[in-house]
C-alpha cells in the first residue's frame, strides 16, 4: 500500500507543502535574515550584524511595552483563570439554565478582536464621561483595566469550558471518598478536586499567557497604545515600528524586534511542554 | 431534596439575570443601532429606544447602501470560504500521506508544521506581505493560497493526530479491491476523519472570518476591505462617521456568527477547544 501512495505524492503532499513555503518558510527565514539587515523592501537589504538587535533592547519603548505586557499577563492570567474556574465550579452542578449559561459564557468568543475592542471602547468611554473622568485615548489607567476587563469577557467562556470536562474527568468515587471521610466542601475542593485538575490548570495558565503576550487586534482597537503609547503592548509596538514610522533604521528594528518576541514566546511554548510532562508523569 | 416552586422560579431569573448581564455589551450595540444618530451620545447610550428616537432598520439600510458593507460582506465570505475549502482538502490529504509513509521526510515536515503553530505572526508580518506582493498573490481571489499555507501547521497537526488512530486494515482493503489512494482517501478515509474535519473546520473558521492583520499587510486597502479591516477603518475616523450606521454594521457582523450558533453550539464549543486541550 506504501509503495502505491508513495507515487500519488505530488497530489497528496504538493499544494499544501508550496502553499507553507510561500506562507511560512520563505518569509520565516527571510524574516530572521533581515533581522540583521538595514532595509525598506527585501531587495536593498544590507548585513549589518547585530546593529538592530542592539537599537531595539536600548529602545525604551520597547522596553516599556514588555513590561506593560508583562504586567498585563500576569494580571489578566490571574483573574481569567480563577474567575473561569468558579463559573466551571457552580456550572457543574446541576441546575435548570446550565447548558444555556455555558452557551452565554462562550459566545463572547465568536466575535473577532477588532469588533470586540470597537464595542467596549464605546462601552468604557460611555462610562468614563459619566463618572466624570478622561477618556481612553487620554487615561492610561483605564485603558489597561478596559484591555483587562475585555480579555476576561472574551476568554472566561473558553477557559470554562476546559475547566468543566478536567472537573467532570474527576472521579465520583474520589469525591465520595472524602466525603465519607469527613472532607467538608472546601476541604474536598483544594484536597482533591484541585490537585486533580492540575494538568488542566497548567494548559488554561500557558493558553492564557500566550494569548495575553500575542494580544494585538483588542489592543489595536481598544486603546491604539493611547495616551502617547502608554498601552502599547509588544505586538503593536513591533507593528508600529515597521509601519508608523518612515526611515531607514526603522524596519530592521522592527523586525529584530519580532525575533526577540519570537523567543519570547518559544520559550514559554518549551516551558509548558516540560510543565505539563512533569505534571503527566507525577499521575 | 424537593425544591418549592418560588424558590426555583427565582433561581431561573437569577440565570436570566447572569446571562443579559453578561451580553449587555452586545445587547447595547443592538439597541443603539435602532436610534437616530442624536441620540447616541455619551449620555443617552444607555437609554432604551423611545419613540421619538426610534429610527426602525434606517441605520441598516444606510451601513449598506453607503458604507461599503455589502463588499465587504462579499469579500470576508469569499476569503473565508476558498481559504477553508483548500485548507481542509488540501491538509487532510497532507497529513493522511506524512502519517500512512514513515520516512524522514514525513517527519521532518511534521515536525516543521507543528513549529509554525508556535511562531508569533509579527516574526513573518513584513516578509510575508512582501512576498504575497512579489508573487501577486495579493487579491480577495487568491489570497487563500497564503491563507493554506500560513495555516497548514493547525490543520495538518490536528488532522495527523486523529490520522494516527485511524485502523490501516480498512485501507489495505480497500486497496485490494482495487482503489487506488485518491479513490481511497476521499471514499474511505475522509467520511472517518468527519468529526475532524468538522473540529478543524470550525476552527479556522473562526479564525479566517476574524483576522484582521493579514489581510490590511496583504490586501491594497483602497480596493478591497474585509469586515474587521471596514470596522477598524471607521473605527479611526471619529466624529466623521455616523455613529448610527457603525452600530448597525457590527451588529450585522455579529449576527451570522451568533445565529450559526444558537444551531450548531455543540460542534462550535467542541470544534474551537479542541485545538487547546491537544496542543
Amino acid at each position: 500500500m506504501e509503495r502505491s501512495l508513495r507515487k500519488y505524492w505530488p497530489i497528496f503532499l504538493l499544494p499544501t507543502v508550496i502553499a507553507f513555503i510561500i506562507g511560512f518558510v520563505v518569509p520565516f527565514a527571510e524574516g530572521l535574515y533581515l533581522s540583521f539587515c538595514q532595509f525598506t523592501t527585501v531587495n536593498n537589504a544590507k548585513f549589518i550584524g547585530i546593529k538592530n538587535f542592539i537599537r531595539a533592547i536600548s529602545d525604551a519603548q520597547f522596553g516599556a511595552s514588555f513590561w506593560f505586557t508583562l504586567r498585563f499577563a500576569i494580571c489578566s492570567v490571574l483573574s481569567i483563570n480563577i474567575i473561569a474556574f468558579i463559573v466551571a465550579l457552580w456550572l457543574t452542578k446541576k441546575f435548570a439554565g446550565n447548558n444555556f449559561l455555558r452557551a452565554v459564557f462562550f459566545m463572547p468568543n465568536l466575535i473577532g478582536g477588532i469588533v470586540l475592542g470597537y464595542i467596549w471602547q464605546i462601552l468604557i468611554n460611555c462610562v468614563l464621561s459619566i463618572v466624570g473622568k478622561p477618556l481612553l485615548a487620554l487615561n492610561s489607567t483605564a485603558g489597561f483595566v478596559g484591555l483587562i476587563i475585555l480579555m476576561c469577557w472574551q476568554q472566561i467562556g473558553y477557559m470554562m469550558i476546559i475547566y468543566i470536562a478536567g472537573l467532570n474527568s474527576v472521579p465520583d468515587s474520589l469525591i465520595e471518598a472524602s466525603k465519607i471521610d469527613g472532607a467538608t466542601n472546601l476541604q474536598t475542593l483544594f484536597k482533591v478536586k484541585i490537585p486533580m485538575v492540575m494538568p488542566t490548570i497548567t494548559i488554561c495558565m500557558f493558553l492564557t499567557l500566550t494569548n495575553s503576550f500575542k494580544l494585538f487586534d483588542q489592543n489595536l482597537a481598544l486603546t491604539g497604545g493611547d495616551p502617547n503609547h502608554q498601552t502599547e503592548m509588544l505586538a503593536l509596538n513591533i507593528y508600529n515600528t515597521f509601519y508608523a514610522r518612515a526611515g531607514a533604521q526603522w524596519k530592521g528594528m522592527g523586525q529584530a524586534k519580532a525575533v526577540i518576541f519570537f523567543i519570547i514566546v518559544i520559550l514559554m511554548s518549551f516551558a509548558q511542554l516540560k510543565l505539563s510532562r512533569d505534571s503527566e508523569i507525577q499521575q | 431534596m424537593k425544591k418549592n416552586p418560588i424558590l426555583k422560579i427565582f433561581l431561573s431569573l437569577l440565570v436570566l439575570a447572569v446571562a443579559v448581564l453578561y451580553m449587555y455589551p452586545i445587547i447595547m450595540i443592538v439597541l443603539n443601532s435602532l436610534k437616530v444618530e442624536s441620540a447616541i451620545s455619551t449620555n443617552t447610550v444607555f437609554e432604551l429606544p423611545r419613540s421619538n428616537s426610534f429610527n426602525g432598520l434606517n441605520n441598516f439600510i444606510t451601513a449598506i447602501t453607503k458604507q461599503g458593507f455589502l463588499q465587504s460582506f462579499f469579500y470576508s465570505v469569499f476569503i473565508t470560504v476558498t481559504s477553508l475549502i483548500s485548507i481542509l482538502v488540501c491538509c487532510s490529504m497532507c497529513a493522511y500521506f506524512i502519517t500512512r509513509i514513515r520516512s524522514k521526510v514525513s517527519s521532518f515536515l511534521y515536525y516543521l508544521f507543528v513549529f509554525s503553530m508556535v511562531v508569533p505572526f509579527q516574526m513573518v508580518m513584513f516578509t510575508l506581505a512582501q512576498t504575497a506582493d512579489t508573487l501577486r498573490l495579493n487579491t480577495p481571489y487568491n489570497i487563500f493560497i497564503i491563507y493554506l499555507g500560513f495555516g497548514a501547521g493547525l490543520a495538518v497537526f490536528m488532522f495527523a493526530g486523529f490520522m494516527k488512530s485511524v485502523p490501516i486494515e480498512v485501507e489495505e482493503a480497500a486497496m485490494i479491491d482495487g482503489c487506488n489512494p485518491l479513490q481511497t482517501f476521499f471514499l474511505i478515509v475522509l467520511p472517518i476523519l468527519k468529526p475532524t474535519i468538522v473540529s478543524v473546520g470550525i476552527l479556522e473558521a473562526m479564525w479566517l472570518w476574524n483576522d484582521y492583520l493579514l489581510p490590511t499587510l496583504v490586501l491594497d486597502i483602497k480596493k478591497y476591505m474585509t469586515i474587521p479591516m471596514l470596522i477598524q477603518y471607521f473605527r479611526g475616523s471619529y466624529g466623521k462617521v455616523e455613529m448610527g450606521p457603525m452600530m448597525a454594521s457590527i451588529v450585522l457582523t455579529v449576527l451570522p456568527i451568533i445565529l450559526v450558533y444558537i444551531f450548531a453550539q455543540k460542534y462550535i464549543i467542541k470544534g474551537m477547544t479542541s485545538g487547546a486541550v491537544k496542543g
